[in-house]
């Protein structure tokens, strides 16, 4: 992702911009400051996660992902392909997140694992674990600093300070909520910051479709520009997948995009599940995810309609469109409409919401590497049996240096920002087996320790070398051997990735020894008893805090939204 | 009744009011800004409409409802619970 340095885009801020700014950071200070003293037992008892009501951690739950590559990566691609870009939610997260809630949130909750990798452990031994927490603990520094750089860049974008100045700030700000509150600040921030995102970006989407005459004259504005049908109807697609067969597209959204891709990334990544697991009881880890999907099937609107309407009101957004050989950076579409749209004031609560976003990217991405490392790598693998208050202060340390190492990223970012692009679409791939690997462990007594770790590296290796001999994904590694690219490419690997590790799991389940039935209570569905996956705590629960039955009624929504859009 | 000595609301903690007090706040400073301010975008033209005041409004009317909220329905707090919970030790991941 690429930001312009264009002076074009430095915004007009005033003091009422910055004192709304101020707001917000006092806020979100100020809530850690309060969660470290800790005074107020009714804090603590909050913070500790036990009476957060569900929609809560539900909002928390897509806060955590509502960072950079969500609202400027999506309203670029609203603007560059329109409505298709509905599948990364419609297709992808929104079914994604009720399959975590109704069939997988059991079994981390219900084996009382703290992390994603340490499931990987109790079910197929140390070595799938390792893989799975270093590439994981890796990819989180690495996306932290790719946040940071994003964070930074558009504090100097439209603000005009330095980036070094800019990094250091927005780095110690970040540090700053998270050593002091935890996890538990970090969700209490997160729910903020959803308001404040919406606060910013719906009136936006207001303001710009009022001026292009309401989604009639986006419609017809769209159409006028010679782009009809393709960017206003979400199937087959083909120009965001750049597969021009439309069955073949249709085949890609659905397997790439949704069941591999999103499937691989909402429900293994302990990023976001981490938050469902801070609930009181099974029932509401279950209800995060699912309570989540509901405004999560809304976010399009605010981020993808903004770019939509950007393309035809924002002069060099619509002229880029037009001419195809431009190297427009649609990623400034987002600014450009908060520049021509917003007066002071309302610029002041777009960009703490910009800003909001950024921090809650990286916030997440290191309260997630702190546990992973302190408890998956450290704990497991360096220094064993000490208290818990020695792991507590191993994930300050950790935190603290995530943190140097994300600076540290971002200033690489900011030099070789292709580099990173190509290693954040590398990462992607590890997501993809990852989820084929948790599937049949989860459904499948007989799958062995052994299958479980090669099917990782077999999968992930499989999407390494579909993008090689395709074209452009890994920039001048990948040789051109068949004409896929962009994000076709990207489901495609990822479908390879699922398919081959499905392959590699059986045939060497076939030749290796299981683990005993005995050590598998929790892990894996068949032995585990029904009572396990129910609270007993709970009572009788009413219709709406019934998983499936929310479950179901955001899969019918998703259905009708999926209808209209057609 | 001494089992409701050790239970209060959560008061000023609740995760509600700090909703309801940063978009109050956020309203207050708009509708001000929509009242004396220029109402002029930094490319310098004006903006449609005052959005600064149907925003700040908008904002408002959405805090006045969240502490309604937090008020009509308050979080009840239990301290005997919360001992008992940390008696059992600290709530690992959940």
């Amino acid at each position: 992702m690429v930001l312009a340095t264009e002076s074009a885009l430095r915004l007009g801020t005033n003091w009422v911009d910055y004192l709304l700014i101020a707001i917000y950071f006092v806020f979100v200070l100020g809530i850690g400051v309060m969660a470290r003293r800790a005074v107020s037992s009714s804090l603590d008892f909050f913070l500790s996660g036990r009476s957060l009501p569900a929609w809560v951690t539900g909002l928390a739950f897509i806060s955590a992902n509502l960072g950079a590559v969500e609202i400027v990566g999506m309203s670029a691609n609203g603007a560059q392909y329109g409505i298709p870009t509905v599948h990364y939610f419609w297709i992808g997260a929104v079914p994604a997140m009720l399959f975590l809630g109704v069939v997988m949130m059991p079994f981390y909750y219900g084996s009382k694992v703290r992390s994603v990798p340490e499931f990987m452990r109790m079910r197929f031994g140390p070595t799938a674990h390792l893989v799975n927490a270093l590439s994981f603990a890796i990819a989180q520094l690495l996306i932290a600093g790719i946040n940071l750089f994003l964070l930074a860049k558009i504090v100097e974008v439209i603000l005009g300070w330095q980036l070094w100045v800019s990094l250091i700030v927005a780095a110690l700000i970040v540090l700053a909520y998270t050593t002091l509150g935890g996890l538990s600040a970090a969700i209490y921030n997160e729910v903020l910051q959803f308001f404040v995102i919406v606060a910013a970006l719906l009136p936006l989407t207001i303001i710009g479709l009022n001026k292009v005459g309401g989604y009639g004259g986006l419609k017809d504005k769209i159409t006028a520009a010679g782009n009809g049908h393709a960017q206003l109807s979400s199937w087959p697609g083909t120009n965001l997948t750049a597969i021009d067969n439309p069955v073949l597209s249709v085949l890609g959204l659905v397997f790439g995009l949704g069941f591999v891709l999103s499937f691989g990334y909402w429900t293994t990544n302990f990023v976001e599940v981490q938050r469902a697991m801070a609930s009181k009881s099974i029932s509401a880890a279950q209800r995060a995810p699912i309570i989540g999907a509901f405004p999560k099937m809304f976010i399009p609107f605010i981020v993808i309609f903004p770019g939509m309407i950007a393309g035809v009101l924002v002069s060099a957004v619509a002229k880029a469109k037009a001419d195809s050989g431009s190297s427009f950076d649609f990623n400034n579409s987002l600014l450009y409409m908060i520049r021509d749209l917003l007066p002071n004031g309302m610029l002041g609560l777009a960009i703490a919401g910009l800003l909001a976003s950024f921090m809650a990217g990286m916030a997440a991405n290191i309260s997630a590497f702190n546990t992973v490392f302190s408890y998956d790598l450290w704990q497991t693998y360096v220094v064993k049996d000490k208290p818990d208050g020695y792991y507590l202060s191993v994930g300050r340390w950790a935190t603290l240096a995530a943190t140097v190492v994300a600076i540290g990223t971002a200033t690489f970012a900011s030099q070789y920002q292709n580099i990173m692009n190509y290693l954040q679409t590398l990462f992607g791939f590890f997501n993809a087996p990852l989820f084929a690997t948790f599937i049949l462990g989860m459904f499948w007594k007989k799958m062995t320790p052994t299958a479980g770790w090669t099917g990782l590296v077999s999968g992930t290796l499989a999407a390494i070398v579909v993008s090689v001999l395709g074209t452009d994904v890994l920039g001048s590694l990948s040789t051109g051997v068949w004409s896929l690219s962009g994000q076709g490419a990207s489901f495609v690997a990822a479908l390879a990735a699922f398919i081959v590790d499905v392959v590699v799991s059986v045939v060497v389940t076939m030749v290796t020894a299981p683990k005993p039935e005995s050590e598998l209570r929790g892990l894996v569905y068949s032995l585990t008893p029904k009572e396990d996956f129910h609270d007993d705590n709970e009572g009788v629960l009413t219709w709406y805090q019934k998983p499936t039955v929310l479950a179901g009624i955001g899969a019918v929504m998703v259905i009708v939204l999926n209808i209209i859009f057609w | 009744m001494s089992e409701h000595d050790n239970r209060h609301t959560a008061g000023a903690f609740d995760v509600r009011t700090f909703i309801a007090a940063l978009m109050g706040v956020f309203g207050v400073v708009l509708v001000l800004t929509g009242i004396f301010g220029g109402n002029e975008t930094t490319i310098g033209t004006k903006a449609d409409g005052n959005p600064n005041l149907w925003v700040g409004i908008a904002l408002l009317v959405f805090a006045a409802v969240m502490q309604g909220w937090a008020m009509a329905r308050p979080t009840i707090v239990d301290e005997e619970q919360l001992a008992r919970d940390e008696q059992e030790g600290p709530p690992a991941g959940h």
